[in-house]
Formats: structure tokens, sequence, C-alpha cells
């Protein structure tokens, strides 16, 4: 047994010293990537532990913070309802606009693949568009507004129906907030997708036919996918980020806080802690659960994606 | 039935396939597009289409009275309306140039050289991606104000040389430059950091302008609103908020700001698409 531990301790000293003088050989790649190591540890990493650890303390920023332990955790979980509201809305809409984004992001990408050069660039332009178009998702309130002036509402009464309060009626908040945020989902995922289906090589697919590969649907599953995983790896974490921080939509078009909080979203919840109360513990606590989630839901799309094309 | 299959561009498509592909996109082109069309649209209308009852979709008679009514209001600010407008084109030059630069850097080590803590690195890269403002806000916040940061240009501009999806899309473009073009040079005896600025920059081009581009959309869709309060230093979008935030009276000129704010990324994006595209390419994560 000792002897095992030693040998064990000393095949691990050799792989350090190995590492060490590689890491001297490679002195030049530690200075060229310096800079951006720094700043990215400043303001990315650093903050991500100092927010795990607040998440432990109370803390409003005047008094110096106050190590609580767990009570924050608690405390979300059995004595904020507005929190579990806006877990269940987060998770509904995440749930929806994910999966529905993430798909429509590929078969629009893989249909506008298939036609002539310019039409194609015309139409990544207009598929593209809602996602980079700054503050444009404000003329969904003009549609969807609760008054006659909505253009919905007009519609609705010109066909003799009576109006509806879109925006102010949780019966039907979600689902205006799911539909605006699925028309800005086609993101930087939906533009590596094209990329990437450009990129496929094109003497496979004549194989598979000459291999008795029948029509397109075959040829997305045996070919297409599997040669695109990388970039449905990389659009997965682009969905992620996008559907789980879903706030500004809601908050602009239902208010803040909206009718029962039937649009309240995690992240609100958390502006609302971090800006508002100057709760920062607890704050970061959301902040954690929220970053948790997202690292989960990151580790079960890449074990989904391993077995596309099997 | 031949001659059929010859005209074909590709062997495995049915002809009511390809009409119903066309079909489905027309459907959902238009729902992506109508909105921005409205958009567009309430621009140009005259205060009276505005408000008009039953509310009309298309303009009528189109009018530049709304960005009129902007000049005028940009003349009234408090601040000159062009030191907005500085502020903005300042913090995302110097933010987005900072960024090519550093980024590449790091870019091209994590591309090329195979060195201890290299690939992990990049892996934490990678996972930070799903990172936006938020989940690290307050933390950041702390540490701005700490190292006296706030309120200064420095709190937008640093933190950005450090976005990941710059590094994430050049060392991803970077590795499909060819090694023995960068052995080449070794051996015609140049150090690193001629290397890295005579051969591998001017190939990545693509990705230099893809960074750019998304940096700017960043910056600019970003209003800095948590780190900056003195008026002097606020940016363009901040101040076309305020002005939208006005109500009625200024819907009119509210709706040729939400134009401006649209047109500008969606432009730069028309203008550059095929180096973007070319840049994507090469943005899968492999396992």
């Amino acid at each position: 047994m000792g002897k095992t531990l030693a040998l064990y301790f000393r095949k691990k000293k050799r792989e350090r010293q190995i590492a060490w003088k590689k890491a001297k050989m490679s002195k030049n790649c530690y200075l060229f990537i310096l800079p951006y190591a720094i700043l990215f540890t400043m303001f990315y990493i650093v903050p991500i532990g100092m927010s795990l650890v607040l998440s432990f303390t109370y803390y409003n920023v005047l008094e110096p913070p106050k190590f609580i332990g767990m009570q924050n955790y608690v405390n979300l979980i059995l004595a904020d309802d507005v929190f579990l509201t806006a877990f269940k809305n987060t998770f509904v809409l995440a749930g929806i606009t994910g999966p529905v984004g993430y798909l429509a992001s590929f078969l629009f990408a893989w249909l506008i693949n298939e036609l002539p050069r310019y039409l194609r660039a015309v139409a990544i332009v207009c598929f593209y568009a809602p996602s980079i178009a700054g503050s444009a998702y404000t003329i969904w309130q003009m549609i969807f507004s609760n008054d006659a002036y909505g253009w919905m509402n007009s519609i609705l009464q010109w066909l003799g129906m009576e109006p509806k309060l879109w925006l102010s009626n949780p019966q039907y908040m979600l689902t205006v907030v799911i539909i605006v945020t699925l028309w800005m989902s086609l993101g930087t995922g939906f533009l590596a997708f094209v990329a990437g289906l450009q990129g496929v090589d094109r003497a496979q697919y004549e194989a598979a036919y000459v291999d008795g590969i029948k029509n397109r649907w075959q040829e997305l599953w045996y070919i297409t996918l599997p040669s695109m995983k990388p970039m449905l790896l990389f659009g997965a974490i682009n969905t992620i980020a996008s559907s789980f921080n879903v706030a500004d939509v809601p908050e602009f078009l239902c208010g803040f806080p909206s009718t029962d909080y039937a649009v309240h979203t995690v992240v609100s919840h958390l502006k609302d802690y971090g800006n508002t109360k100057f709760e920062m513990g607890y704050a970061s606590a959301i902040a954690t659960v929220l970053f948790l989630a997202m690292i989960l839901c990151n580790k079960l799309v890449q074990a989904i994606i391993r077995r596309v094309g099997k | 039935m031949k001659r059929i299959k010859l005209k074909r561009r590709q062997p495995n498509r049915s002809r009511g396939g390809d009409i119903g592909v066309y079909l489905v996109l027309v459907l959902f082109a238009a729902f992506m597009v109508i909105p921005l069309i409205f958009t567009v649209c309430q621009a140009f209308k005259p205060l009276d289409e505005i408000h008009k009852f039953p509310p009309t979709i298309l303009v009528r008679n189109p009018t530049l009275d709304n960005f009129g009514d902007l000049f005028a209001i940009m003349g009234q600010s408090y601040v000159p309306f062009t030191r907005y407008i500085f502020n903005t084109v300042f913090i995302t030059a110097v933010g987005t140039a900072g960024q090519l630069l550093i980024a590449s850097m790091g870019a091209y080590v994590l591309a090329k050289f195979d060195f201890p803590g290299g690939r992990k690195f990049f892996v934490i890269i990678t996972t930070a991606l799903m990172f936006n403002g938020y989940i690290t806000q307050i933390p950041n916040y702390l540490i701005m104000a700490k190292i006296g940061w706030i309120d200064t240009f420095l709190a937008p501009i640093i933190p950005a040389f450090a976005a990941p999806m710059g590094l994430f899309l050049m060392k991803q473009f970077m590795e499909g430059i060819p090694d023995s073009l960068i052995e080449a040079a070794k051996i015609d005896g140049a150090k690193e950091w001629g290397i890295f600025v005579k051969i591998v920059m001017p190939n990545v081009k693509p990705a230099w302008l893809t960074l750019i581009i998304f940096s700017v959309q960043s910056l600019w869709n970003n209003p800095q609103a948590q780190y900056i309060y003195s008026e002097d230093l606020k940016t363009l979008p901040y101040a076309l908020q305020q002005i939208t935030a006005g109500g009625v009276a200024r819907a009119g000129a509210a709706a040729a700001v939400g134009l401006i704010l649209m047109i500008v990324p969606i432009g730069v994006f028309i203008f550059s698409e095929s180096n973007i595209l070319e840049t994507m390419a090469s943005s899968g994560i492999k396992e």
C-alpha cells in the first residue's frame, strides 16, 4: 500500500516537473495571453466568485457583509413567493423559447442554405435583424396595446370580437412575452448555423447519394447534423444565454412589476434586489441560482447533442 | 425523367418539398420583418396619424417632421447633443480597438500553441460566453467602486477588452491558419511578436471585422447607465431613451429614435455580412 502510494506521488511529482518545464518553455505564450487573462479574471471570474461568497452574507453596501450561512437560500425557497413565481416563469420561458428558438434557428438556417446566393443573403438579414435591432421590440407594445389603439385589439374589434388586455391580464401576458422573445431568438447561433451549413463538405452529400440516401431528411440526420456538431454546441450556449436572461422585454411590455408577477423573471427579481432594494447578499444568491441553472442546462444540452446522428 | 433530374440542382429533393420550403420561409420571414417595417413606418408618420383611431399600420403621408422634432429636442438638451455622440463613439472605438489587440494576442497563443493551462483556460472562456451582464453586475459594481472607476470611461471600456465572445471567435478562426506559414516565418528568423503582427493578423481580417461588429453592437446597445451618472459622460442610446420617455407629445420623436437605434446595427450587419459568415464558419466548439 505504502509502496504504491509512494509510486503514485513520485509519478505526480514527475508530471509536475514536466509541466513546469513545458510552462517555462512556453514563456512567450503566457506573456501574450497575460493582458487578456488579467482582465478576464478581474471582470468575469472574480465577480462570479464574489457573487458566490456574498450569497452567504447579509450585505446592504453601507455596512460590511455579515455571514449568515444558508439563510438567503432558505429564504429564497421557503419565504419568497415572488421568487418562486419568477423561477417558474423563467423556467417556462426558457423551456419554451430555448428549444423552440434553437430548433427554429437551425431549421431556418437549413432551409435558407438551399436558396440561391443573393436570395440567401437577403433571407439571412430578414431572419437575423430582429435580434440585433436594439429596442425595436418596443413596437410590440403598439401591436398588443391594451387600449383600442393596439393593432391586435383593433383587428379583434373589426372582426366583431371583444378586445383583450394583452399586457395586463395574466392569462395572456406570458404568451405575448414568449412570442416577442421568439421573434428575437434567431441570434448569433443562427448565424453560426448558416455559416456551418455552408462549410459542410459537398462531396459527402454526393457519396451519401450513391450510398442510397433518399431524401432531405435522411441527409439531414446522417450527414448534415453530425458534421455540424461543433456549431450545435456553440449555438446551444448562445441560446441558453439569451433564454435565461429574459427581463427587458417583459419589463417593457408589461411593466415592472407586472400584474400578479405573471411575467416576473429571475433576472427581474435579481435587478429588483440588487438595484432597487440594495440587498446585495440576497441578490447574489439569486444570481448564483441562475448561474448554476445555466451551467446545468448547458451540461444537459451537451449530453443530448453528443447523441445526434447516432 | 432523366432530363428533369439533370436540371435539378441537387438529387435528393422533391419538387413538392421545394415549394413547401419556399412557402414556410416566406411566411416566417414576414413574421420577422413586418414588426420592423411597422417601426420604420411609425417614424415617418405625422403626429395626427400616430394618434389616429382606428390605428393605421402603414404610413399615408410620410413626413420627416419627427426627425425635425428630434433635432429640435436635441438642441435643447442640458448637455450639447454632440457630447453624447462623442461619448458613444469614443467608448465604442477605444473598447473595440483594445479588445481587438488584447483578445487577438490571447487567441493567437491559444490557437497555435499547446501550453499547460491553455486548454483549461479556453474551456472557462467558452463557459463565460453564457454569462451576460446581470450575473456579474453587482460584484462588478463593487470592484469598480473599489478601484475608483465609477463615473469614468474606464468602467465601460476596460471590461469590454476581455469580452469572451471576441477571443472565442478569434481563436476559432486562427486555428484555420496553416502551421506551415508560422513555421516558415520562424525559419526566416521572425520573433513571436513579428509573426503575430506580420503573419497572423493580416490573415484573419474577416475575424477582425466580426469582432469589431460584435463589440460595436454590444457597446452601442448598452446605455452603460449603471456605472456612469455624470450627464456629460452619458451615451447616445441613453440620451435617446430619455427622449422616448417624454410621453404622448414626444411620440413622433420617440419613433424616430427607435428607427435610428434599429438601423445602425442592421446597417452595419448588411455591410459586413459575408465577412461575419466566414468567421462564423469556424465558430464551432470542438470537444
